[in-house]
């Protein structure tokens, strides 16, 4: 993972993102995204691991990211900090899936370099098992707003809400998730 | 599930957040785990009886100053290793100099007496309640250490085990040595120090399991 060069600008973002500021962290995570990707695939190609592993790791390493920032120390570098976590989930998922590494068939070798580098490849993490885990109302107004695109006010009207309760019940429904998250991600392959 | 969804989740309701504070769980669990320890041997064996001379305050003194010597060095070491990208691989090979310092100071002492009299400074007399005690009073230190840890985000698992485990050893060997009434260099050095590593070891390999994030 070759950051070297961004470093200053990611360290920005990410300095801004520690005070709240909801779109440099939005930016940060974007462009993590792009570099953890490369790193995952280009390590996974070793273990002829395709794209989905990769996706996986890059979407657990996000939540790590986003989860653990109060362990970034400011007076440090940023870069040997993501890359910390990016190789601490990868040995951590090396670990876990140890028993099944040797059964792979080698004719996957070239699939990973013959992959598109864009986030249309999804991970395995399924969404609509960790929905389950919120509460009826909040899996509905998330079901609405986050994945069937609808506005808050469309939203407000299906679910015979106020507008300003649907606003809340996403955010509260996103922390929910993000949280479950999390959890699916550690447990995910034991 | 598709990686943008993930990001468009994660950067809603963006919270500031506190970058300095992750040292603070590990002092407590230092602070509450010595405590715990000490009243644990109050507790089971309880203080040294026997009259106190000015010798025993020594003895205690040196063993205490090996103890927390290594406290402060593996503190130190578990403050970096609970962030990412820090290793502490300078600060790592202070954790061997109490040992170094003791084992010479051990080594003198038995040059400065007959072997004859070697049997008795290296065994005291109550080397087998060394062996218990001081992992039995590691256990609280160890268990709210490992707490603290789980709050940061340690990437070298069987490291930050290991100098978890041997900080909780050093703050178990501390409360023993208000019990412990063998006062000699020897001594300190073969049976404090093997049970401290002992723990280490233990949390070495434990910390994999329990620091798991």
């Amino acid at each position: 993972m070759d950051v070297r060069s961004t470093e200053p600008e990611l360290r920005a973002l990410m300095m801004a993102g520690l005070d709240g500021d909801a779109a440099a962290h939005k930016a940060l995570l974007e462009r993590l995204s792009n570099q953890l990707r490369a790193y995952f695939k280009a390590q996974l190609g070793r273990f002829n691991r395709g794209p989905v592993e990769a996706e996986d790791l890059v979407q657990e390493a996000l939540i790590a990211i986003h989860t653990r920032r109060h362990t970034y120390d400011p007076s440090q570098l940023f870069t040997p900090w993501v890359y910390g976590i990016a190789r601490y989930k990868f040995v951590d998922y090396l670990r876990r899936t140890k028993a099944s590494i040797n059964d792979l068939p080698i004719e996957d070798a070239g699939e990973v370099t013959a992959q598109d580098d864009r986030a249309h490849v999804e991970s395995s993490l399924d969404l609509e098992k960790l929905m389950a885990g919120l509460s009826p109302r909040v899996r509905q107004v998330i079901q609405y707003v986050k994945l069937d695109g609808l506005s808050v006010s469309e939203a407000a009207v299906r679910c015979g809400m106020s507008e300003s309760n649907v606003k809340v019940s996403v955010h509260r429904g996103l922390k929910a998730l993000a949280l479950q998250i999390g959890k699916e991600g550690a447990d995910h392959e034991d | 599930m598709k990686t943008d969804q993930l990001i468009d989740m994660l950067s809603t309701n963006v919270e500031p957040v506190k970058t300095g504070q992750v040292w603070k769980p590990l002092i407590w669990a230092l602070a509450i785990g010595g405590v715990a320890s000490f009243c644990v041997m109050l507790a089971t064996v309880g203080l040294r009886t026997e009259a106190a001379g000015v010798s025993h305050l020594g003895f205690l003194a040196l063993k205490v100053l090996f103890m927390l010597s290594l406290v402060g060095v593996g503190t130190a070491l578990l403050i970096k290793l609970i962030r990412p990208g820090q290793d502490g691989r300078k600060l790592f090979t202070f954790i061997f100099l109490p040992f170094l310092a003791a084992g010479l100071a051990g080594i003198v002492a038995l040059a400065l007496e007959p072997s004859a009299a070697w049997h008795p400074m290296i065994l005291g007399t109550q080397w087998v309640t060394c062996l218990y005690c001081i992992p039995v009073f590691a256990i609280a230190p160890f268990a709210l250490l490992i707490w603290a840890l789980r709050k940061g985000a340690p990437t070298n698992l069987q490291r930050t085990g290991a100098i978890a485990g041997l900080v909780a050893g050093a703050l178990g060997a501390t409360a023993y040595a208000f019990h412990c009434s063998d006062d000699s260099l020897p001594f300190i050095a073969i049976w404090y120090g093997a049970m401290v590593l002992l723990c280490a070891w233990i949390g070495a390999r434990l910390g994999p399991r329990l620091l798991r994030w």
